[in-house]
């Protein structure tokens, strides 16, 4: 299968499976109101802040891992799913953010602006939403265009302190047992420090590279 | 150690059911039931389920309120020795055996020992309570205790002008609490109360809801209620009162003292440093559209319980968190 039509069968899959968890929301609310049922719990409030949540992080997660996924099947065309899957990352965060304000505050927007001036937990969440709303904002390929792509690059790298900031968020919003932000900062752990590594050979590379040539 | 018991509430255990009374505690069970109450199966011996019978409804104590289902008070519980997840305790509390029980009564007082749970309720007159309980992460319920006063029961054990403080207990049992053997907190949880708090006439110590054993997972078999301080002062599963002298450690207290302070009244003008303690969600049981959009009630100094003011004259509430 060559790479064109690889993309034309995969990427419905992965645009359809990426909304499944917004679905099953919606159908547990559906379920929970019409047959009585108790599946986002007696407090679907804080179910919908905490799963939209984890749905951001585990998005943001599921995008770092393209390129090393990428890498190491050797598969460039993986490449190829990034953005969508970045925009889902986003797609969830608009939504976290928006039960957090509409549900939860229930758009008590003085209680909003209090929450994010006060509580560094919520600072720390807003500071993650609006880095990652610029970059959805420039996610397009004329504006990779109009940017230029080193400027581009450079704006996207916040994806890294972006992905740290979300989980310092959650690891600061728990009580007790924080196995969870830990799972997820360590699997961001990794994805990182695999780009350092990286990135350590390359200039390792380039370096020999020009000794030699400087030799020569 | 043998304790005398008062032989005025001999008569009360002896009282025959009114009907009407029986037969709707078997149409509530029948409900229960069907709302898939599969925790409610009896736990206590038969002799225990008597003193259910003729609960004491003092208008005092009742509320126009609408209390939270039984479903949604069984369902929706913090008890991290069952896992930290709020439908967890529901999943996991089976593996506790609220009876036989002990209770231990040590320190400051004339009658201290380890005696049988059974023992110790024995003289005391159930009643129904219907408190409004607050959670410290912002979300409250109505819920109808069986129970009695926490301070006829300190009465009997006569604590001497040392006991100052009263301090309470979980137990500690990785067989019956699998969660214990997560470092998940400092167990045993503990908890404590100002003697004067633990006499107060709202102060309770709970063996039942909704005019029935202790389900496990809200703290089975004894469990203190305390309806105007945060949820996690009201101690479940108690295996020890002692009678101290000094300022007793408190489990949150010790896990974060800037967010959980000994006294934790509830004030909507304190915030947590983490989130605003000025509204809360009702957690009616209902769940779905409607507990999703349902609006957020205004948190009342106490709780609502304004009685118990007088017991912080003086006192700044806002640095004694």
């Amino acid at each position: 299968m060559d790479t064109k039509t690889s993309r034309r069968i995969f990427k419905p899959l992965v645009f359809t499976a990426s909304l499944l968890p917004f679905a099953y929301l919606l159908y547990a609310l559906y379920s929970d109101t019409v047959l009585g049922t108790k599946l986002l719990t007696d407090d679907p409030v804080q179910k919908f802040d905490r799963e939209l949540g984890d749905w951001t992080l585990i998005f943001i997660i599921i995008t770092l891992s393209v390129r090393p996924l990428a890498d190491i099947l050797k598969k460039r065309e993986l490449i190829a799913y990034r953005r969508m899957l970045g925009l889902f990352a986003f797609f969830y965060g608009v939504l976290h953010v928006s039960s957090y304000v509409g549900l939860n505050l229930q758009l008590d927007f003085a209680e909003f602006v209090k929450d994010v001036v006060k509580r560094p937990f919520i600072t720390v969440g807003i500071i993650a939403f609006t880095a990652m709303a610029a970059l959805a904002a420039t996610s397009t390929k004329g504006m990779i265009k109009r940017m230029g792509g080193k400027a581009w690059t450079r704006l996207h790298w916040l994806i890294y302190p972006i992905a740290v900031l979300g989980v310092v968020h959650f690891y600061m919003m728990i009580r007790a047992d924080f196995s969870r932000p830990v799972i997820y900062g360590s699997i961001i752990f990794v994805l990182l420090a695999y780009r350092y590594v990286v990135k350590l050979r390359r200039d390792g590379k380039r370096k020999r590279r020009d000794a030699e040539t400087a030799a020569a | 150690m043998l304790i005398k018991f008062k032989k005025a509430s001999d008569a009360h255990e002896s009282e025959v059911t009114p009907k009407e009374l029986f037969l709707n505690r078997r149409s509530f069970m029948a409900a229960a039931a069907a709302a898939g109450g599969t925790a409610l199966l009896p736990a206590f011996p038969n002799d225990a389920r008597a003193a259910f019978t003729n609960l004491k409804k003092d208008p005092k104590f009742q509320t126009l309120e609408k209390p939270t289902t039984l479903d949604g008070i069984t369902s929706h519980n913090n008890f991290y020795e069952f896992g930290t997840g709020k439908t967890d305790p529901k999943k996991n509390a089976h593996t506790l055996k609220p009876r036989p029980w002990s209770v231990e009564i040590a320190g400051h007082a004339a009658k201290t020992g380890t005696f049988d749970l059974d023992d110790i309720l024995k003289p005391h007159a159930l009643e129904e309570r219907i408190y409004r309980l607050r959670c410290v992460e912002a979300w409250s319920m109505v819920i109808p205790w069986v129970g009695f006063p926490l301070g006829d029961l300190i009465k009997r054990f006569e604590p001497t002008s040392k006991a100052k403080y009263v301090a309470f207990e979980t137990l500690v049992d990785t067989e019956q609490m699998p969660k214990q053997k997560l470092p998940i907190l400092d167990w045993p949880y503990v908890e404590g109360l100002r003697m004067d708090e633990a006499m107060h006439p709202l102060t309770i110590l709970a063996v039942g809801i909704y005019g029935d054993d202790m389900p496990n997972q809200n703290g089975a078999p004894i469990r203190l209620v305390v309806p105007w301080k945060y949820g996690f002062k009201s101690i479940k599963s108690i295996v020890k009162i002692n009678f101290v002298e000094k300022l007793p450690p408190t489990t949150w207290n010790i896990q974060a003292p800037g967010e959980y302070g000994f006294y934790s009244n509830v004030n909507p003008n304190r915030d947590h440093p983490r989130w605003s303690q000025g509204r809360e969600r009702r957690i009616t049981g209902e769940g779905g559209f409607k507990a999703l959009i349902a609006p957020k009630i205004e948190t009342k100094m106490f709780n609502g319980y304004d009685d118990v003011a007088s017991l912080y004259t003086g006192m700044d509430l806002i640095r004694n968190y």
